[in-house]
């Protein structure tokens, strides 16, 4: 067996290949769930239904998505160069913290003001814990994967450490968390009486300009030269430390967005579960949306779809909602492998 | 060796009628080779003969479309790496597959126990290696890590590890490229007791006076077929140097050089070590309207100037003048904006970014200029145009500007790298083993490409392992070995023994100081 490269896969080759990953996905879960007891069809059409089938579930997944897209772009953005930032579990939750630390009445002017302000200020503080393993890995050739994993420990017992001192909220009952933000920090909800909000908006609006980085500006053509061959770069001219800096603060800046929009958009205080993961997440919507920023908010609703739908699923079918985590585990496990089927053909002798 | 016993000695290896096709290309046209019981024979071909492909036909890495292959008369299974091991065919890589980490005893070692005996016997072992190094001159301390080891050691190591597998069949691709003229000395005479203990070898080169002095017979390939077999006693190197190129030896028509003003010059320059020697205080001048070429054994120090000419490698002490101006903080950049073109030595690592496309490709260094980009935008219309360009000047053979580079030919490969470097006519030119891997084809065109840009007046260094390149090209030719440069000598000078004196590091001694005497 050997692989042979091929030409530049077309449009339609990578949708073909994309659709056969997820079918993948779903005949293996189908078999999880027979394993389970239940009915693939009904587990499967209350996923469906329970991820868009209402409005309310629609807006759940949206909603749930918004962390998704921030965290995917981050690492997108990231892998693209070869900088493998794990840590944009840590980078949320500065995000998170420096939104509460302004939010909470540091500053009182009003939202036009106040939300820009606590906007820059979190990319500022997210950005800068990515430029120190970046900084490590360029400077002294430390491995971010572990310089950045470990962040993310020593980030969350940090905010652990705020949140039962300086930014305990004393009114809180003794729970560790943190004051509520007040009126003019809070990003508004789109529609009135749900949970979706702006910083959906926001997460899209990124998406497109990430795009546009990559795409089109002399940064995101030194970030991919750098990405596919380092050494090639350098020759070329391109600064490559320089480069891999400059992507080690838009992705954490990135990635502190997802930590304020959830804090702003939807939660209102810092608490400790304020993310179940949604940076460790971000990896896995980023490889699934093959690093493109556009394909990272389909995979991120993707994603978010089948959390949500598995919790509604769980609820009547009777199938744990853990299989949400093993339809995703699966989906990726399945597009990586068409990922290479895109680029690669397969010859048997 | 006996003549007579040569010619009744059992036929070994014979490849018969051996075919391969790449799409158009045919790499190998019905190639037939017969190898003895205790000769060795000679496979002469210049880069892109086939020399390579027939060896991994033979090594079962490609299957061939026509054509059988037997050894010790049985038939050899295609398209299995194994069977040709089994077989008692061992090869010694150009580029060796050991492990760095490990020693020399693991390295031999490894992979040749049962898998349900997970212990290696290391006394038998040991005693095995010693008495193969002894009786074959193959000195190497068992027990040495091989990161430790010279390029010389490691090449013994390769060989025993063949004997080890009780190879009857060694073939050796181009052996000495990597060695000093002593340690050549010992691999040949590593080979004739091989030989006399009945082994038969087949020797991959395309350097003539080796291949008379070692081989018994010569098989010489031209564009993948047998362009001729002789025995050694009737031959002499110009009539295989004919067989290797053609009819005609082509006559390296280069008018003689009109040299200008100096237009670059390294002073003293030294480095640290970088794929192999680093330089050591080095005095170099490059005049408009010259090629002056570099001859040396790989990893004297060439890749360190070169790399130190192109801005990645740092000089740790002495300087860098370019239109007599001398340079602080070099670096690529600054040798771009100081109009010096750059062709480095290896194409897929450092020369092209094999996953992005030829447009992003040609603009990888001149991408920041208002030419390709305003305002932090990048103009994709300017690249595309620029690509189409290069394609239609240089005739690069690809399907488009969007194609990703990858894709292409080592020969095409190259070919973008020359329109990029020789785009708005640089006054200086750097050429690091231009041609290495090429066809003959591609070579006399980057030879064309590099004699045109010297007739407009560049300055050119044109660093090659080639001896034969650096004679036919050079206009001035300096050597270097271990990091150190001899005095220059004008086009025909020194012989070539003379030059192969001085890439063995004798006669060094007048380096730098004899250099400035000549750029009065």
């Amino acid at each position: 067996m050997r692989l042979e490269p091929r030409p530049n896969p077309s449009l339609a080759r990578t949708l073909g290949f994309t659709a056969l990953a997820i079918a993948g996905a779903v005949i293996f879960s189908s078999i999880l769930v027979m394993l389970a007891g239940a009915n693939p069809f009904n587990v499967f059409s209350l996923v469906i239904k329970g991820a868009a089938g209402t409005q309310f579930a629609l807006l759940e997944t949206l909603t749930r998505a918004t962390p998704l897209i921030f965290t995917g772009l981050a690492v997108a953005v990231a892998f693209r160069a070869r900088l493998w930032n794990i840590g944009a579990e840590a980078q949320l939750y500065i995000g998170a913290v420096m939104t509460v630390v302004l939010g909470t009445g540091a500053i009182t002017i009003p939202s036009f003001g106040l939300i820009p302000i606590i906007m820059v200020a979190a990319m500022l503080a997210g950005a800068l814990v990515l430029l120190g393993p970046a900084i490590l890995k360029t400077r002294f050739g430390v491995d971010e994967v572990v310089t950045t994993l470990l962040l993310n420990f020593i980030v969350i017992l940090f905010v652990s450490l705020l949140l039962e001192g300086p930014l305990k909220d004393p009114m809180g009952l003794g729970w560790p968390q943190s004051k509520r933000i007040i009126a003019e920090a809070k990003l508004p909800r789109i529609i009135t009486g749900k949970r979706l909000h702006y910083g959906f908006v926001l997460a899209i609006v990124s998406a497109g300009i990430v795009w546009f980085i990559m795409k089109k500006t002399v940064l995101g053509y030194e970030m991919r030269a750098v990405g596919h061959n380092a050494e090639a770069a350098r020759f070329a001219g391109i600064p490559v430390n320089r480069v891999i800096a400059k992507t080690a603060l838009i992705s954490g800046g990135l990635a502190a967005l997802a930590g304020f929009s959830e804090v702003a958009g939807l939660k209102g205080n810092l608490t400790l579960d304020l993310s179940p993961g949604y940076g460790y997440t971000g990896i896995v919507v980023a490889m699934l949306a093959m690093l493109n920023p556009l394909g990272v908010v389909l995979a991120a609703i993707f994603v978010a779809g089948i959390f949500v739908g598995a919790d509604a699923m769980s609820r009547s079918a009777n199938v744990p909602s853990y299989i949400a985590q093993v339809m995703v585990a699966s989906a990726l496990l399945t597009m990586v492998t068409a990922m290479m089927l895109m680029r690669y053909r397969i010859r048997w002798k | 060796m006996d003549e007579n016993a040569a010619g009744k000695a059992e036929e070994v290896l014979r490849l018969s009628g051996i075919t391969k096709r790449f799409g158009k290309l045919t790499a190998n046209n019905a190639i037939s080779l017969t190898l003895r019981r205790g000769e060795v024979v000679a496979l002469l071909g210049e880069n892109g003969a086939g020399k390579t492909t027939l060896m991994n036909i033979l090594f079962g890495h490609y299957t061939a479309d026509e054509g059988d292959i037997e050894v010790f008369g049985e038939r050899l299974a295609p398209g299995d790496p194994r069977a040709a091991l089994n077989a008692g065919v061992g090869m010694v890589h150009q580029h060796f597959t050991l492990a760095e980490q490990m020693s020399v005893l693991d390295n031999i070692a490894l992979g040749t126990q049962s898998i349900w005996r997970p212990f290696l016997d290391r006394r038998a072992a040991r005693e095995r290696i010693s008495k193969l190094a002894a009786d074959y001159g193959l000195a190497v301390d068992p027990d040495r890590q091989i990161s430790d080891l010279s390029v010389g050691e490691r090449q013994r190591v390769e060989i025993l590890k063949a004997l080890y597998r009780d190879a009857r069949i060694l073939i050796l691709d181009e052996p000495t490229a990597v060695l000093t003229p002593m340690e050549v000395e010992a691999l040949f005479n590593t080979l004739k007791k091989l030989v006399a203990d009945g082994l038969s070898v087949i020797f991959i080169s395309h350097k003539l006076h080796e291949v008379m002095a070692v081989c018994d017979r010569v098989v010489v390939l031209r564009s993948g077929t047998v362009a001729g077999a002789r025995q050694i006693g009737e031959t002499d190197t110009h009539d295989l140097a004919q067989l290797m190129v053609g009819s005609e030896l082509p006559q390296d028509d280069v008018s003689p050089a009109i040299p200008g003003k100096v237009l670059f010059a390294l002073e003293k320059a030294s480095t640290k070590a970088e794929g192999g020697a680093g330089l050591d205080a080095i005095t170099l001048e490059l005049r408009a309207g010259e090629i002056t070429g570099l001859a040396g054994i790989s990893g004297n120090g060439q890749a360190a100037l070169a790399a130190a000419i192109a801005g990645t490698l740092p000089l740790t002490s002495g300087s860098i003048r370019i239109h007599g101006e001398t340079m602080s903080g070099w670096s690529p950049r600054k040798a771009l904006a100081n109009k010096l073109g750059r062709i480095p030595e290896d194409r897929h690592a450092t020369g092209m970014i094999g996953d992005m496309s030829v447009a992003e490709n040609v603009i990888s260094e001149a991408y920041p200029t208002r030419r390709f980009s305003r305002f932090g935008i990048i103009d994709w219309n300017a690249a595309a145009a620029f690509a189409r360009e290069i394609i239609a000047d240089y005739d690069v053979k690809c399907p488009s500007e969007n194609a990703r580079v990858r894709l292409l030919s080592g020969g095409n490969m190259q070919k973008l790298i020359l329109g990029r470097a020789l785009d708005g006519d640089p006054d200086v030119i750097l050429a690091s083993q231009p041609t290495r891997g090429l066809d003959i084809g591609a070579v006399s065109y980057v030879h064309r490409k590099l004699i045109e840009a010297r007739d407009r007046g560049a300055a050119i260094l044109l660093i090659s392992e080639d001896l034969d390149e650096i004679q036919s090209l050079s206009d001035r030719i300096v050597v270097m070995s271990e990091g150190r440069l001899s005095a220059p000598s004008l086009r025909g000078e020194r012989s070539q023994r003379e030059l192969g004196i001085l890439m063995a590091g004798h006669g060094m001694d007048q380096g730098p100081a004899g250099d400035t005497i000549h750029a009065a």
